[in-house]
């Protein structure tokens, strides 16, 4: 209970700082921001399979492109509204996630990591495949004029800081009382020992399975919000570069962390931004920035506060 | 043309495919094999051999042959060095545990790759092949006087790619010959038995795992270096052929060589047959999907034994 | 004692690829009983328990735990039926603390008071004042405990502890003697053992498993006179 109290009113202080750095920041942070806070609604997602259920997906950009492509195609091609594009893109990542997870959670370790992978390949695949709807590698644009939730312009710049700060509230509150939650720490269990997890009498297979959607439809949730205050869709979201910065989002931020991922993102996005400006190579940092990772601080930032000075960081 | 000489010809162009395929995928499979980890860098080892190849014989000039050769033995050494220094201050650092190394080689992948586009650049650059006599095929027909013997146009080869084909058979014979006969095989084999009782044993593990390591990437390399007169160096040349070998080794049963090396014949001999007919991003749909429930529903692999 | 039979096999075989494992055992425990399995090195006690617990599939043969069928059951319906089961070689959350650890098992039995109840499993093994440990941190001995801690919680109709007191001090093996008494009556026990000390001390009866098949069952007095048994351990390098 207390723990509970605490995380929210942390939590709380966390989105009360980002709704105020909006009047202090220059236009072009506050842009940034807005699209980070998207981004790290993408690897919160990712961390509550990777970080606290201990699955390492390569295939994550196929739940973000399902949101993205639910949203946009009912929009483009339904000729439906924002709310319901969302709930399009919603329930798409849901039945995605519920099928793939199914299949892929008959394997574990590595081939977990290789099923999955290939199974975003062939998603990515698809969307080219089916390029007459998709407009494949090229993508659509989102009229401005459909950009509208409940009255709200989301092409504006300061709406769609504060939307994205929303969905941002949304899903921090989701994870932490997820974490915080008896679900959450099975899951945890899961992943510190799942045979004696099975044999204290849960259904692991059911709580991976459980953790898949969940994670599936908050990185779905990030995409389509990514499709709407954004006005594009396209097929690079797709690919396996997509799966893989999630994964270096929340290595860099903490994985286990509720705040890790959108540290890792603000880090990782901020260090692309700079170096894409010296070099047209500036994946170069991202390769560099996973191997020191993995060599010198696996926890990643979060985790070694954590360790170090915030031992009750949820 | 017809069906039958098209046929020939899709069969010939996917007989070069499944030889590279094939020395590309038993790199990958060798480490796998014996390290038991999963080199998601290999493909950059592939770009970075056939990358090498260009700059190697642009820098020999003279004959297109002379330099050819010296690549050939050039960008493998090379590109093994390079792999063997990774895995020294890389991998051996996070005691090859298997996911964390598969983060490490994606972090490789985009290093390699990232530093050859600042240095090489985006363009795509040709390698002329030492030589490529064109050789013209001939095809059957039943007419009304029995079989008769005639040259359709556009049906044919070149030598240089029969090469190819020849120069993958010869390879992987003699690193059968070298895993199974000569006494670094053996080391080799040893170790993937058992790395602990190896180690106890007084083989230096550390060294074993550099060197084999360095002697997958360097098979990559190889094949990069045979099909680059063929296909181009460019530094996203990779991500196709790690896609493919994934595929090889997977549906071939992970570390074995044999049933990669069939996998990698079936697979390369089919993949060029399907596209010449059907949409190659239909080919690749079904091939990934083929891959993951290979692995779902046979882990095995197609042409593995179970171990109980 | 009550007779009304808490656990019962029928049958149970277990063979891997041609080799029999476990054959064609019938096995009754009541209800209330601190039942101890016993036998030589490879007799098929773990694959047997294996069985009990659903970590085994079984060739064929059935198992009836508290008046129902559990032979299809996966593992973890079992235990969520009332069985608590401790590994062999110790299987705990090691990065977690000891709390979170009870509380883990607490909260699959129910969401009630998961605090309290931690607690008094905790109390019953001796370890309250360890609570925010990390389980990590702990002794062995210490470890062991938190397993049992672990199983007690769940206040399990049947609790199967496979070799509990394996790398036990000799101080160690006398207070869980202590422990296992003083669950008499509150659950069943069916207990894997090695030490014959610890079974004499706390068994209400034996079973003799050798060769995959039941050779005697009896009270401790009766097994200690069986001539079987005795040739059975003595033919091994167990005395």
């Amino acid at each position: 209970m207390i723990e509970q109290i605490r995380t929210s009113l942390f939590h709380l202080l966390l989105i009360a700082a980002l709704a105020g750095l909006y009047f202090i920041l220059p236009e072009y942070h506050s842009g940034v921001l807005a699209r980070v806070m998207v981004l790290a609604v993408y690897a919160m997602g990712y961390n509550l399979l990777f970080g606290y259920t201990g699955l390492l997906s390569l295939g994550h950009a196929l739940f973000f492109a399902a949101g993205m492509y639910g949203l946009g195609m009912a929009m483009q091609h339904l000729d439906l509204s924002s709310s319901l594009g969302i709930l399009a893109g919603l329930i798409t990542a849901l039945i995605v996630s519920a099928v793939i997870g199914f299949l892929a959670l008959r394997t574990s370790g590595v081939a977990f990591m290789i099923v999955t992978l290939m199974f975003a390949q062939a998603g990515y695949l698809t969307i080219l495949w089916a390029g007459e709807y998709t407009r494949g590698d090229e993508g659509f644009v989102i009229q401005q004029s459909q950009r509208v939730l409940s009255g709200i312009d989301l092409s504006d710049a300061g709406n769609r800081y504060f939307a994205a700060l929303v969905l941002f509230a949304i899903c921090l509150f989701i994870i932490g009382w997820i974490v915080c939650s008896g679900f959450g720490k099975t899951l945890v269990a899961i992943r510190e020992n799942e045979e004696r997890a099975r044999m204290l009498g849960y259904n692991v297979q059911r709580h991976k399975w459980l953790a898949v959607i969940a994670s599936g439809v908050i990185s779905g949730a990030a995409g389509a919000a990514y499709a709407l205050l954004f006005g594009y869709v396209g097929a690079t979201f797709a690919t396996v570069q997509y799966s893989i910065f999630p994964l270096l989002y929340v290595l860099l931020g903490g994985a286990g962390t509720t705040i890790g991922p959108l540290i890792g993102t603000v880090f990782m996005f901020y260090l692309i931004d700079f170096s894409s400006e010296l070099t047209n190579a500036y994946l170069l940092v991202a390769g560099v920035a996973l191997i020191l990772l993995t060599l010198f601080a696996p926890q990643g930032l979060a985790g070694e506060l954590r360790k170090r000075v915030m031992p009750w960081l949820p | 043309m017809e069906f039958g000489p098209h046929f020939l010809l899709a069969s010939l162009e996917g007989a070069v495919n499944a030889a590279v395929l094939a020395l590309m995928a038993v790199g990958l499979s060798i480490v796998f094999g014996i390290m038991r980890v999963v080199n998601v860098a290999h493909g950059e080892f592939f770009m970075l051999g056939a990358v090498l190849a260009w700059w190697i014989s642009s820098l020999v000039g003279a004959h297109p042959a002379y330099g050819f050769v010296v690549a050939l033995i050039a960008a493998p050494l090379i590109v093994g060095a390079i792999a063997a220094l990774a895995d020294h201050f890389v991998l051996r650092r996070i005691n090859y545990d298997p996911e964390r190394t598969i983060v490490a080689t994606i972090g490789l992948l985009y290093v390699l790759q990232q530093t050859t586009l600042m240095t090489f650049g985006p363009e795509a650059r040709p390698v002329e092949a030492p030589f490529n006599k064109r050789i013209a095929l001939p095809w059957f027909e039943k007419t009304a006087e029995g079989f008769s013997m005639y040259w359709p146009w556009g049906l044919g080869t070149t030598t240089y790619k029969l090469a190819v084909i020849a120069a993958a058979a010869v390879i992987l014979i003699g690193l059968w010959i070298f895993m199974t006969r000569s006494r670094i095989g053996l080391i080799m084999r040893a170790t993937q038995l058992d790395s602990e009782m190896a180690l106890a044993y007084g083989i230096p593990v550390d060294r074993v795992y550099a060197l084999v390591f360095g002697m997958g990437a360097a098979i990559a390399a190889l094949a990069a270096v045979l099909v680059v007169p063929i296909q181009q160096a460019h530094y996203l040349m990779g991500h196709d052929p790690l896609l493919l070998s994934f595929i090889v080794v997977i549906i071939g049963g992970l570390g074995s060589i044999p049933g990669t090396i069939v996998a990698a014949i079936l697979i390369g001999m089919s993949d060029g047959i399907i596209s010449v007919f059907f949409s190659p991003t239909v080919a690749k749909i079904l091939a990934t999907l083929l891959v993951a429930f290979v692995l779902i529903f046979r882990p095995q692999g197609l042409f593995g034994k179970r171990v109980a | 004692m009550a007779a009304v039979t808490l656990l019962s096999t029928k049958g149970l075989t277990k063979q891997y690829a041609g080799l029999t494992a476990v054959s064609n055992v019938d096995f009754e425990l009541p209800a209330g009983q601190i039942r101890a399995l016993i036998g030589p090195n490879g007799a098929g006690k773990s694959t047997f328990v294996g069985m009990l617990s659903g970590r085994i599939e079984s060739t064929s043969g059935t198992v009836r735990f508290d008046n129902r069928d559990i032979t299809t059951l996966p593992a973890h319906r079992r235990i969520a039926a009332g069985m608590a089961y401790t590994f062999q070689i110790t299987s705990i959350f090691s990065a977690l603390s000891v709390h979170e650890n009870v509380a883990l098992a607490a909260r699959r039995a129910s969401s009630r008071a998961v605090n309290r109840r931690v607690t008094d499993a905790l109390d019953r093994v001796n370890m309250t004042d360890r609570q925010k440990h990390i389980a990590s941190d702990l002794s062995y001995g210490h470890q062991r405990l938190l397993e049992i801690a672990m199983g007690l919680v769940q206040q399990p109709k049947l609790f199967i502890l496979d070799e509990p007191t394996q790398g036990l001090s000799t101080s160690e093996i006398e207070s869980f003697i202590q422990l296992i008494k003083s669950l008499a009556g509150d659950t069943t026990i069916l207990l894997i053992e090695h030490n014959m000390d610890v079974v004499m001390a706390a068994a209400d009866y034996i079973t003799v498993l050798n060769f995959g098949e039941v050779l005697a069952e009896g009270t401790v007095e009766e097994i200690r006179n069986n001539q079987e048994v005795q040739r059975a351990y003595l033919g091994t390098s167990h005395a």
